[in-house]
């Protein structure tokens, strides 16, 4: 058990929670320790490590992993440490490789992760060290989900399907090929930068926080988008759609577009009619597929705890590593279509480069808000005072129209859920209290 | 190439526009600065990964015209970037940073055609460029730079701009200034 008082700083029924948990160096140590030791995280994407001995150096919480694929083409996950002194086994971020040789003494791990080479094994250690007890340690828990690498270091973990629930149904919206067959997705490139900022802020960012609008009225005003010509930063795809901000009980949650029964597409890409011509066509195909299903559209989502998305205009996965309460390493992961026309990715990724991150004109103000938000809220007097998660209590309905906590208007109900769920993992509860099984009927649940 | 006494006066004088450019980012004078760029400009700072021994002219940096750089982009683009400082609601420049920008072992790399009388000169440059914002926030951004300038009457014009950053994990929050 914590000794922290969680209920006190993190009441979600009235919807105040305290400035502690963005700034506390307890808050960070006991997230490590009970958060992202436990929960799901995404690691990285299949198209990353492709072919035997590819590997992929990605981070889980506050530490390096390699994500690699085996000599038999299975995929694992190792922290990225030596067993013997603990020096990373490999400092390269991407590559191919038949082994992990250790720089310091030379101990050598395959790419499945067993324990090879130990040099002068036979003079210093025979009889003593059993190699097949010294492998890289390995994630207990890896999920490959439409070419996403999953993982987690809690044994007990309920199985990645379980954990993500009916959220699954917004992140396919991320994955699925724009025509509706099911996956497809590449990783074109990632983005690594460090923000001054808890990266709590930034997975609520994209939890639902539409309100945060306003702070982009500059790319708005300039227009930025795929028709920019029109102004705004990207393509109104939804224009006759129910904006809806659902709430999971594992704490997922994100702002999604319900579309009517009968919808067309929104004529975009004006810029480019190639591109246009494209995604219009797979707009009826994934209709033509999915049926009543294609309703469903995707502007942001965050699973619990740090995966983020842009689901569309546009389209990343991104991770929100905390290094320490007030310093974050975001990783931005790009996808397209892996079977679109060159044309298709071209268009895609410089309107992606010229939106996201930290050279992206929206983003840079995120980015802004976010550094301040942390900053000012360090003070002693600052710190009596929480933060208010007020804005539409109690303004949802469940299933209603699609699964999960549903709200049409914008919300502090996705986050009161994300901190909800939060608060249980700081307490260390079950499995079956961070999955919400206690919450039928959802209405017990925040508030 | 022959450095005899055309090479230095071109030197000097690419030199010249250098500075004189970097002082219009420097004065926030962007409008100014936009007009010293070419229609067809390329302006292109890709990410840098850490690879083998042997693997850096492959894979070291990103490739333009491929997959996410930190800026792959035109002109167009860059007139946006201009254009949003200038609304003063883009919040990441407003109020705007105070930056500097510090050029130096400059270098002729190519001059078409001649060094009597050259069109197009490619400049290899190291550039330094500092960031103050707000009260604490500093940034320092230091790497190489391989400028393609185009004569135009009695200046020139910028039409390829290559920024190497030398850094891995960007240490900056954002890439919100003009490099």
């Amino acid at each position: 058990m914590t000794s922290l008082p969680i209920d006190q700083l993190i009441d979600t029924q009235r919807g105040l929670i305290s400035r502690e948990i963005f700034v506390s160096p307890e808050f960070h140590k006991e997230e490590l320790e009970r958060l992202f030791s436990r929960a799901w995280l995404f690691v990285g994407h299949e198209s990353q490590i492709p072919k035997p001995g590819d590997y992929f150096v990605s981070r889980m919480g506050d530490e390096s992993v390699i994500m690699c694929r085996d000599a038999q083409s299975k995929v694992h996950v190792f922290l990225n440490s030596c067993r013997h002194r603990g020096m990373k086994v490999c400092r390269y971020e991407q590559g191919n490789t038949s082994l992990f040789v250790c720089p310091y003494h030379s101990w050598s791990y395959t790419t499945d992760g067993k324990l090879q080479g130990v040099p002068l094994y036979r003079a210093l250690y025979e009889g003593t060290l059993d190699r097949s007890e010294w492998s890289l340690i390995e994630v207990p828990k890896l999920r490959i989900y439409k070419s996403t690498v999953w993982a987690s270091w809690d044994a007990e973990a309920p199985d990645l399907m379980t954990y993500l629930g009916d959220a699954v149904d917004h992140l396919d919206q991320v994955l699925d090929c724009r025509d509706g067959r099911p996956g497809g997705s590449e990783v074109i490139g990632v983005h690594k930068w460090i923000l001054p900022t808890n990266w709590k802020f930034a997975a609520e960012n994209f939890l639902g926080d539409s309100y945060h609008n306003p702070s982009h009225r500059s790319v708005d005003m300039i227009g930025i988008g795929p028709s920019a010509q029109r102004g705004q930063r990207r393509d109104n795809e939804y224009a006759k759609g129910q904006h809806v901000w659902v709430g999971f009980p594992q704490g997922h949650g994100m702002h999604s577009v319900h579309m009517p029964e009968q919808f067309e597409y929104q004529p975009g890409y004006a810029q480019y009619p190639e591109v246009e011509e494209y995604f219009r066509h797979a707009f009826y195909e994934r209709q033509r597929r999915l049926g009543n299903k294609a309703r469903l559209l995707p502007f942001t989502g965050n699973l619990f705890p740090n995966t983020s998305w842009h689901g569309r205009q546009p389209r990343a996965l991104c991770v929100w590593h905390p290094h320490s309460t007030t310093e974050t390493e975001a990783w931005r992961f790009f996808l397209v279509d892996a079977d679109a026309p060159a044309v298709v990715k071209d268009v895609s990724r410089r309107f992606y480069m010229r939106y996201s991150g930290p050279a992206g004109m929206t983003e840079q103000d995120d980015m802004e808000n976010w550094l301040y938000a942390t900053q000012s809220s360090k003070g002693t007097i600052a710190r009596r005072y929480p933060f208010n998660y007020q804005m539409s209590m109690g303004a949802y309905k469940v299933d209603d129209p699609i699964p999960g906590m549903v709200s049409t208007q914008i919300t502090d109900q996705t986050p009161r859920n994300y901190y909800r769920v939060y608060a249980r993992y700081l307490k260390g509860e079950s499995w079956d209290s961070l999955l919400g099984r206690d919450l039928a009927p959802l209405r017990a649940a925040a508030e | 190439m022959k450095k005899g006494l055309a090479y230095f006066e071109l030197k000097q004088e690419i030199e010249e526009f250098l500075y004189q450019e970097a002082d219009l980012l420097d004065t926030r004078k962007f409008r100014e600065w936009l007009d010293l760029l070419a229609e067809d400009l390329v302006y292109f700072m890709p990410i840098r990964r850490n690879v083998k021994f042997g693997e850096h002219d492959e894979r070291e940096n990103t490739r333009q015209g491929e997959g996410i750089s930190w800026f792959d982009e035109d002109k167009w683009t860059v007139t946006k970037r201009v254009e949003q400082i200038l609304t003063g609601v883009h919040y990441a420049e407003e109020p705007l940073s105070r930056v500097t920008h510090m050029v130096s072992n400059v270098r002729l790399l190519d001059v078409k055609p001649s060094m009597e009388d050259p069109d197009e000169v490619t400049v290899g440059c190291r550039f330094l460029v500092f960031q103050s914002r707000v009260e604490y926030e500093h940034y320092t951004f230091i790497g190489r730079r391989t400028d393609v300038l185009r004569r135009n009457g009695d200046s020139w014009l910028i039409a390829r701009r290559e920024l190497i950053l030398e850094q891995n994990v960007l240490l900056a929050k954002n890439l919100s200034i003009l490099f």
